[in-house]
Formats: C-alpha cells, structure tokens, sequence
C-alpha cells in the first residue's frame, strides 16, 4: 500500500481544501478547543457503557462484553449522493426479493440460462422446504443491508448484500444519539436526516407483513438466541423501541395452529416474528433437531400461512458472494433495466481460467470465502506474507468453487479523531432497507464502519473495526 | 408480558432486595466494629456472618474471624454465591433479561451501578474504604428504587417487581431475628446483658429500624419491644405485617388486571388470618422460632404460587 493519494479522501480535495458535505462541519470543527474535543471523546465511552451498548465476542468468555470503539467524527453524505445511491438500493432490493420468489418457484432466470443451478443446489442457504411457498405479502427479505464502498466523488460500489439477518442498526441509532448529547449545537447548525424514527418504520413494515389469519392489530415479537448472543444488545434494543415482545424459542409453542407466546395470562398468538436465529435453528423438527433456540413446528405453521418470519427462511442464498458475483445479471433479469448500482469486479474461482488468473495475482487480489462472513476466512493479497499466501494457494486450490477473488478496492478514507488530530482511515457504508408488500423504505443513513488501524481495509468489528455517525444532509 | 419476562422482574428485584439487606448487616456489623474492642470482635463477625447465612460458606474457607476477611467473603468472594458482587450480577442479568418491560432509567441506573460495584470490588476490600464502598452500595440500591417509582408504568411488571422486593424482604427479616433469636447467645442465662442488648441493637442497625425505634420507644431496647416494632408495627417499611400489606396489594392488582384470582391471592388472604389481630404476646406464646418459622414458610409458598399462577416458567 502506498501513499494515502491513491485513495478518495471525502472530507478533503486534493488540494486540502474541504469538500461540501464537510463544509459544515469543518467550520464547526475549527472552532472547537482541542482539550475540549478530547474530554469529549472519553465521553463517549462513558455513556455507550452506561446505556449497555456491548456485544459478546464469539470465543472469550461469556461475561465478556465489548464496547465496539466509537469514532466522532461524522462520515457526511450530501442529499443528492443520497437520492443516487437510495435509487440504486431500491432498485437492488426488489430485484432481490424477485428472484428470491423465482428461486424458490419457477426458477425462470435459470431456465433462461443466466446463472447456473449449481449455484443454489451447492448452496448451504438453500431450503427446499420453501419450495412453492410464497411468504405474506410476497415479502422474502424484509430487512436488508446493502454494504457499499465508495472509490471516488461519483463512484460507489455494492461490496455485499445482507438478506439473512443483518445486524448494526442499534449502532446507527445510538451513534446518533451519542453525538447529539455530546454536541448539541452541531445539530443545530447543520441540518442532518433523522434516524431515530426506525424503529417505528420497522415495527410498521413489519406489521404490513402480517399473515391474513391475524386478528385487529398484528401482535410482532423479536425472536433472540438469548443473553449470551453477541447481538442481545440489539434485540433487546429493538424490541424495547418497536414495542415489541422479545421471545426466546422456550417462550414460543405451537397451539391451535399458530404460533403463540407464553405470557403471564396464558398462550397468546404473535402473527410475525423477526427472528435474530439462523435458519437452521429455527425449527427443530426441520431442520437442525439438536436446537434449543427454535420453535418444533413452526416451518408447518409458516407454511399454512399461520405467521410471518422475518426474514423468510432460505434467503440466505443470496448472501452468497457467488451469487453475489451474478447480481448485474439479476438486477438486470428481474427489472429490465442495467443496475444503477455496480458491483465490484468479481472473479469465480469455480470457473477454470479465472482460477488460474487469480492464483497468478494472487498478491493483488482479495479473496472471500462464498459463504463467509465477518471478515473471518479472507485473505487480503497485498497486506499478507508469503507464508500465508501459500497457504491459501492450498485452500483454494482443494475447492476452488469455494472461494472468489475481487481486487484490491482503494476505500475512501473519511478522518477519524486521534491524539494527534484528524487522520485519514477506510470505511465503508451499510444502509438499512425495509421491504413491505407495497414499499422499500431506507431510513436515510446507516452504519459507517470504519478501519482504526492505519492503512488497514478491514472494518469489520471483529476484527478491530469502529463504528461513527452516519449524516445525510437536507437539501 | 411473558411469564419469562415477569420472573426476570421478579427475580431481579429479589436479589436486589438480597444485596441491600447484606449491605445493611455489614453496616451495622462495621459500626459495631469500630466501638468495641479486639477481644470480643471475632464474636461480632461471626454473629453477622450468621445472620447473614453465610456461615457454613465462611467456615469452610476461613478458620478464624478477622473484619477484613468477613467483609472481603460477604463483599466479593468467589466462592460466595450470595456475595454482594454475585448479587448485583444477577440484578443487571435479569434486568438484561427483561431490558424491554424496564424503563430507560431504571436500565441506566441498574447498569451503572454494576459497572461502579465491579469496579470497586475490583480487587480486595481494605479498612480504609471499606465504608464508603458499603455506603455506595446501598445508594446503588436506592437509585434503582428511584428510578422504578418515577419511572415504571404501573402495570403488571412493576407488581411483579414489588412482589419481589416484599416477598425477599419478609424473609430476609425473618431470618434475621430468628438466627438472633435462637443462635446467636451463647447461652440463655446471657438474655438482657450487654452482649444481648448489643445484638439487639446490631439488629436494628441492620434493618435501618435503630432510628424509627428509638423515635417511638423512646431508646428502650428490650427483646419484645423489638420484635413487636420488627414483626408487627405497620408503618415501619421493613416490619413483616408492612412486607405483607403491600404483597397483599401487589397480588391484588395482579388479580385485578389478570381478571381473575389464583393460588397466590388464597395463600395471601390464609397468610392475612394468621397476621390479623396478632399481639406480641401471642407471638411469644406461640414461641417466636415457631411463628418464624410459619412465616417463612407461608411466603415462600406465596412466591412459588406467583410463579404458577403466572407461567413464570415453561
């Protein structure tokens, strides 16, 4: 990696003038006293620990709770980016949501030869159980995240699509809530999009969803793993905002047909369930028998048309970076039109010459597991050692369908704030989208993640990652 | 609510309950620590020790009493379930657990106050900030009851709060004048010397009562005044008969919103019979370990019939 030139700075031109979005803010910014921003950062801290925003690291031990570190400085999106960008995310989601119907009923986009069957018959994520089924309100991914990252003044790129269950929102909404403690007369001065109204967008989408046997007002419960889940903090979050129950699989039982709570009057019906529990938890008797996080029943129940789960069982598939790799086709397959959104270039190592390409540039590629996840199971071509390289020569020569290569992205930076003042580091964008049968709503906003380390373009929280404030400025 | 959901309340406020008592006994135990002398210490620390019921805990680990290593055990040992640290574990566990039936205050309180009780129990706990931590301690309890009054909408999560909170108080009182009652002299030719009126005092230091007392028996310290103000004297709010007429209330207004009584709203009215028109004279003629001992059992068998009648558990 060399020098930070070859990278799109958004607060700063080339010249180290300040862009427009930033202008705001840096005039803000200028006239703040430096001891005072200091104070403020180890402010911060206090309150994300005071209000219990952690989450549990996989693998330490379970009464370990992190904080993910919180960068101050806001990442500011002009209002006309953002109508470009809400227009190509909605444009990706519906074409999403199509071809998660077609995949799970006439497979036309494989009869018609755009993308191979392998694909899906291959795919862990893939459910045969939803065969033929169509979810309430024809809804499959009713929450979804949209990764992107941004190379230039014009240029973003979608780097991965969430259709399982993505997490992060509490992040954004208390981000925001933390820089507005903190800074009041910010908000004052500049006029920033609000986000705080979420979760009341997605207890409404997801009451649109209801099934047609539910009865007056849809009764909607967040369904966690339990307390020890690293994102507990965020069901729980989320239930508390929308008002909802937040059940455990023990507190759900299959009476009379549909599924019901117990609660201290006896069983009650919840009409949809926005489940924080993979798939293969969440019926025992279909899938995974050894699970105690799940429902027995409930796939029978969803089936005859008793509940909504949100998101539908099986869409994981389109988590898959293989797939992934195929969206252009989709997008354009399922809504006529080029995608307005591109994806970054992607190289399939199942196919034989791309192989070879990439185990030839190997030292310049990025490459991902299909199915992973986290950050977790990559290889970064230019910042690995040799050793480490070889090594992942073995593994993707043993199953080359199991991996794909992109090239090495140069991120934007955006500064963060540091002992020594504002420096330059890598993020990335995740809006949040929510499907409903006569609407894509995207709260304007989203989780910023950004790479503390210098130089580093990994930003997942797992793996050293922060988080800052999102802003999407009015017009 | 889910009945998940009404046993975290219920539970988190019964250890809350736990934690302030056992801060109370080690306050009054402090107290008296610091005006005897060296001599009869090691007999003061094993009486609250005791009182606490965490003698057989204490003696398997330590063989002697020391201050420091009483407060330590009673404080932040590892081994001690029922340590103060372990208590406010379980507070901020079910407050976790039922974070969506608990104000925004209530979760900020419950939660800083783990964070500054972790932090201060950190390591062991020295002469020189042994009180001003015990002190901290119980204004972490009073926070957590602040933030519920002002804050908690008045529907079934908070009856259930409070169910917890006057049912655990009920037995801790219990239990305390019991084990003063029948372990703690050495001998019954000891009843009205200074080493029993010492432990009486100790005793109402222990239930923040030595103020209230002295205010309406003009400092009479004597072992029927006492348990008359403890077990019978309704306006002392951690008295027994005061513990149950607000459990009567709480279990009332569960019938009332359920629309329906259960097994707890009959054991309460039975439990009612035995506590109307008592006299402390009829206590001790019943023998005070034996009407204890009813008690006790009475209210743990009302807060099993809570946890039926409303599917606390699956």
């Amino acid at each position: 990696m060399t020098g930070s030139a070859e990278f799109f700075d958004e607060m700063h031109d080339a010249d180290g003038g300040v862009r427009d979005a930033y202008s705001d803010y840096c005039t803000w910014f200028d006239e703040q006293k430096t001891g005072l921003l200091k104070r403020k950062h180890a402010e911060a801290e206090t309150n994300f620990r005071k209000t219990g925003i952690t989450f549990n690291v996989y693998g330490e031990d379970e009464a370990e709770e992190r904080l993910i570190p919180f960068d101050m400085v806001p990442r500011v999106i002009t209002a006309a980016e953002w109508r470009k960008l809400t227009r190509g995310i909605e444009q990706r989601v519906s074409a999403l949501n199509a071809f998660m119907h077609d995949l799970y009923h006439r497979q036309e986009i494989i009869r018609a030869g755009r993308i191979p069957e392998r694909l899906f018959r291959d795919n862990a994520a893939w459910l045969p159980n939803m065969v033929g089924f169509t979810p309430p309100g024809g809804v499959y991914t009713h929450i979804v995240g949209i990764d992107l990252v941004r190379t230039g003044p014009d240029e973003f790129y979608v780097l991965e699509d969430n259709a399982r269950t993505p997490s992060g929102v509490s992040y954004m909404l208390e981000n925001r809530e933390t820089m507005m403690a903190m800074f009041p007369e910010l908000f004052m001065r500049v006029p920033v999009e609000q986000v705080s109204d979420y979760p009341r967008r997605l207890a409404k989408s997801l009451a649109a969803c209801a099934p047609a046997c539910t009865k007056g007002k849809p009764t909607v419960a967040v369904l966690t793993p339990g307390i020890y889940n690293s994102a507990y903090f965020e069901h729980a979050f989320l239930a508390d905002q929308m008002g909802a129950e937040l059940v455990e699989g023990s507190d759900l039982r299959i009476v009379d047909g549909r599924v019901q709570m117990r609660t201290t009057s006896g069983f009650q019906p919840v009409d949809v369930i926005y489940r924080r529990v993979d798939d293969d938890f969440l019926d025992p008797l279909t899938f995974n028998e050894d699970s105690v996080l799940g429902v027995p029943g409930i796939m029978d129940v969803y089936r005859s048309g008793g509940v909504t789960i949100a998101n539908a069982p099986g869409t994981g598939v389109a988590d898959d970076k293989a797939i992934y790799s195929f969206m252009p086709e989709i997008v354009e397959f399922y809504t006529g039109e080029k995608p307005l959104l591109p994806n970054v270039e992607t190289h399939r190592c199942a196919e034989e010459e791309t192989l070879k390409y990439v185990l030839d540039n190997l030292e310049d590629l990025v490459v991902k597991e299909v199915h992973g996840s986290g950050g977790y199971g990559m290889l970064i071509g230019p910042a690995a050692s040799k050793k480490e390289l070889e090594e992942f020569r073995k593994k993707i020569v043993a199953k080359p369908e199991n991996y794909i290569a992109q090239p090495t992205l140069s991120l934007s930076t955006c500064p963060i704030f540091t002992k020594k003042g504002l420096a330059p580091r890598h993020v990335d964008l995740r809006p949040f989208v929510l499907v409903s049968p006569d609407k894509i709503d995207i709260t304007p906003g989203g989780l910023t993640r950004v790479a503390l380390k210098e130089g580093s373009l990994v930003v997942n929280s797992s793996q050293g990652g922060g988080t800052k404030d999102t802003w999407v400025l009015k017009d | 609510m889910l009945g998940r959901t009404a046993n975290g309340l219920f539970w988190m406020f019964r250890y809350l309950e736990r934690a302030e008592n056992t801060a109370r006994l080690l306050d009054a135990g402090l107290r008296m620590a610091l005006t005897r002398d060296l001599v009869t210490a090691e007999e003061e620390w094993r009486s609250v020790i005791s009182t606490a019921g965490q003698r057989t805990g204490y003696e398997a680990k330590h063989g002697t009493y020391t201050g420091m290593q009483a407060w330590n055990y009673m404080l932040r040992d590892k081994d001690n379930p029922a340590s103060i640290l372990a208590m406010f574990g379980q507070v901020r566990q079910n407050a976790r657990l039922c974070r969506n039936a608990i104000s925004g205050e209530l979760w900020e309180a419950i939660n800083e106050n783990w964070l500054v009780i972790k932090d201060q129990l950190a390591k062991p706990v020295g002469e020189n900030r042994v009180l001003a931590t015990v002190a901290s301690i119980r204004r972490a309890g009073t926070l957590a009851h602040g933030a519920m009054e002002g804050s908690m909408l008045r529907d079934e999560g908070y009856h259930f709060a409070q169910a917890g909170t006057f049912i655990e108080r009920g037995d801790s009182i219990a239990r305390i004048l019991d084990i003063k009652y029948y372990l703690l002299l050495p001998s019954l030719s000891y009843v009205g010397s200074s080493l029993d009126t010492g432990q009486w005092d100790q005793v109402l230091r222990s239930v923040s009562g030595d103020r209230a007392y002295r205010w309406l028996n003009a400092g009479q310290i004597d072992a029927r005044g006492i348990c008359d103000f403890l077990i019978l004297d309704d306006c002392f709010p951690r008295s027994l008969a005061f513990c149950h007429s607000e459990l009567r209330a709480n279990l009332a207004a569960l019938a009332r919103l359920h629309g329906k009584e259960g097994l707890s709203n009959e054991l309460m009215r039975e439990a009612d019979t035995r506590l109307s028109d008592l006299t402390i004279d009829r206590v001790f003629d019943q023998g005070l370990h034996e009407f204890l001992l009813e008690f006790m059992s009475g209210n743990a068998a009302i807060g099993n019939a809570i946890a039926q009648d409303y599917r606390f558990l699956a």
